[in-house]
């Protein structure tokens, strides 16, 4: 094997485009196919221009052709990546699901990173939940959260008509994740647009139900979330706090912002930096994972 | 005299009337408001959470009753009208909405911000396949021209929706302004799709407002008795009635029903009087959404600032419906600003 995993990007869109610049920086994956249904698309122009293999008939004729990438990411659609998640399977090739499919266990990135190295299929939830789960695992792993709830508000511009068509998705999928990976034991998920121009950056505010109280528990807490935001930055470096965490009684209540890196997208869109910038981190564990030391 | 207006009357109260009491309405309740209503010929009776189905939450205040108990006892109450709820995409799911079918509503309106009704298309044709009545709800709709508003409301129309309403959740409005966006609303969508407004009194112009629509040709207009809403309330449905009345314009509602309604049963609930003071004045003079009231009074008690300064200064943000978690953010920075100022000094 290579030092570095071969990857397909399955999707030229805007998701698909932005990513397929964070892999080129990658030290441990190459994107080496990126993988459309329409020969004319923006995307896959840019991706040829790039150097990557373009391919405009879909992913099940690239299978078809015996071309057997290392690794697929997939910006698809839901409904796309389930027929796509059962080719892959079979080929027995990894595949990062961008999508809100869900075929494989919940991956959030600055959580459980670690937790399906081995697995065939791996869902990265929601722009939304990929910003506020660590934050409710930083509370959780200081105290028990009977209750999780999410507001994340986003630009207009950067909801794409995916998510429009299906916004009941992001927050049932979000609202899961707050308990699966979040360890809340109650989850809930709220999404705004705002189309306010210059567009907004992302920002989400998490509030926590706490089992305990008192100004030691929120030191405590306090410092979990300075050392989960210090965390998300080494890999999304717009992440931040809008304001010092505020406390009444058992309510934690916790304001980010996720400003993007502006690679292909805005930096207004730090909703789908946030997923990309993931997506990556996951591809490239799985890579220090697969790849034998040493070589 | 013939009759030259009909308009058809949705109360608010149980809903939008539910910010004023923090959401905070019991079962009992419940009960003796939808039972008044429902005497009083009003066409529908909006009943849920002030943000709508699956609105309880921190970020909103969490309801006194499960949606469940608030609903059923709302339905069980009412036999002349028909029971709607609201539901915001982004909020309330599709799903919400079906258990909400399995309480007994059988109307429902979506609403989205003004220019987002493309998220509403899901919930509206799934609505229409489960025979509800279906409203779609454009909120927020001073803050685009009547042009903008068309492009949306046609798109509601593409999906299905019944009726399309020019939605003045801030009270912001003055009576040019719905006229026009009432006007080409009705000259664009099919002759079948009806036409609503719905008025905050923030100003002290929702019944002008009101009948300023149903001239531009709404047929469908939304009251609440003792005007129960958010900001400075809703039109008050026995003020509406009486000036209808008065003007020749059948609204079904017998007057002194409505008046009962708003004077016997729902005032005595309020938790505090619903009128035009200095916070809510200001939202209908900045353009911010009327649900922000009350959480503006308590964060700006919290940090020690002006309600009205942090009402400003979301309306500059443009900050829109559903985004109360900015009060507390908008709150705390005037606070530090604040004292940075008093440190100079």
């Amino acid at each position: 094997m290579a030092n570095k995993l071969a990857a397909a990007i399955v999707g030229s869109g805007n998701i698909g485009t932005d990513l397929m610049y964070k892999l080129l920086r990658s030290q441990w994956v190459e994107p080496r196919w990126m993988v459309g249904i329409d020969p004319e698309s923006e995307g896959l122009k840019r991706a040829a221009r790039l150097g990557l293999e373009v391919n405009a008939d879909g992913l099940p004729k690239l299978l078809e052709r015996g071309v057997r990438p290392d690794l697929v990411f997939d910006a698809t659609s839901a409904k796309a990546h389930v027929r796509h998640a059962k080719l892959l399977r079979e080929a027995g090739i990894q595949a990062i699901d961008l999508t809100p499919a869900a075929r494989g266990p919940y991956v959030i990135a600055a959580v459980n990173l670690g937790d399906h190295l081995d697995s065939l299929n791996v869902n990265m939830v929601t722009c939304g939940g990929q910003a506020t789960v660590p934050m409710v695992y930083a509370v959780r792993r200081v105290v028990g959260v009977s209750y999780g709830e999410i507001v994340a508000t986003i630009a207009s511009k950067s909801a794409g008509p995916g998510t429009r068509q299906n916004i009941d998705e992001f927050t049932e999928t979000t609202a899961k994740a707050i308990e699966v990976i979040g360890g809340a034991r109650r989850g809930k998920a709220i999404i705004i647009l705002n189309p306010a121009e210059p567009p907004i950056l992302m920002r989400d505010t998490i509030y926590c139900l706490i089992d305990e109280t008192g100004p030691e528990v929120y030191e405590r807490i306090d410092q979990s979330i300075r050392e989960m935001v210090a965390h998300v930055q080494t890999f999304v470096p717009g992440y931040r706090l809008n304001r010092d965490p505020i406390y009444r009684d058992n309510l934690v209540s916790i304001s980010i912002e996720v400003e993007g890196l502006g690679d292909f997208l805005p930096v207004y869109a730090g909703n789908l930096d946030i997923m990309t910038a993931a997506a990556t981190k996951v591809g490239e564990e799985f890579a220090k994972h697969r790849i034998p030391v040493g070589q | 005299m013939a009759t030259k207006y009909q308009v058809k009357i949705t109360d608010v109260a149980l809903r939008d009337g539910m910010h004023a009491v923090r959401h905070q309405f019991s079962t009992e309740d419940a009960r003796a408001i939808a039972t008044a209503l429902d005497k009083t010929g009003v066409a529908l009776i909006e009943a849920a959470h002030g943000d709508g189905l699956g609105g309880s939450s921190v970020q909103y205040g969490f309801s006194k009753e499960t949606e469940e108990a608030y609903l059923k006892a709302v339905c069980e109450s009412v036999h002349q009208a028909t029971v709607a709820a609201l539901l915001l995409p982004g909020i309330g799911t599709v799903e919400d909405m079906k258990r909400a079918v399995e309480y007994g509503i059988g109307a429902i309106r979506i609403a989205t911000h003004c220019t987002e009704a493309d998220i509403s298309e899901q919930h509206i044709g799934v609505a229409r396949k489960m025979g509800l009545f279906t409203v779609g709800f454009l909120m927020m709709a001073h803050m685009v021209p009547p042009e903008k508003l068309v492009e949306e409301a046609k798109k509601m129309e593409s999906y299905g929706a019944q009726v399309v309403y020019v939605v003045d959740s801030a009270g912001a409005m003055v009576e040019d302004d719905v006229r026009a966006r009432v006007a080409a609303l009705r000259a664009a969508l099919a002759p079948e799709v009806e036409v609503g407004f719905h008025a905050h009194n923030n100003l002290g112009l929702s019944v002008a407002n009101s009948i300023a629509a149903v001239k531009e040709g709404a047929t469908r207009i939304d009251c609440s008795a003792a005007g129960l809403g958010a900001g400075s309330g809703n039109t008050p449905l026995e003020v509406f009635v009486a000036v209808c009345n008065k003007m020749g314009i059948e609204t079904g509602v017998d007057l002194y029903a409505a008046m009962d309604a708003a004077e016997d049963v729902v005032r005595p609930r309020m938790v505090r009087p619903v009128i035009i003071d200095k916070p809510s004045l200001t939202m209908g003079y900045a353009g911010v959404y009327s649900s922000f009231l009350l959480h503006a009074y308590r964060a700006a008690e919290q940090f020690g600032v002006d309600p009205r300064d942090v009402l400003v200064e979301l309306g500059r943000r443009k900050v829109v419906g559903g985004q109360e978690d900015m009060i507390v953010d908008v709150a705390v920075e005037l606070a530090q600003r604040k004292k940075v100022l008093a440190g100079q000094a």
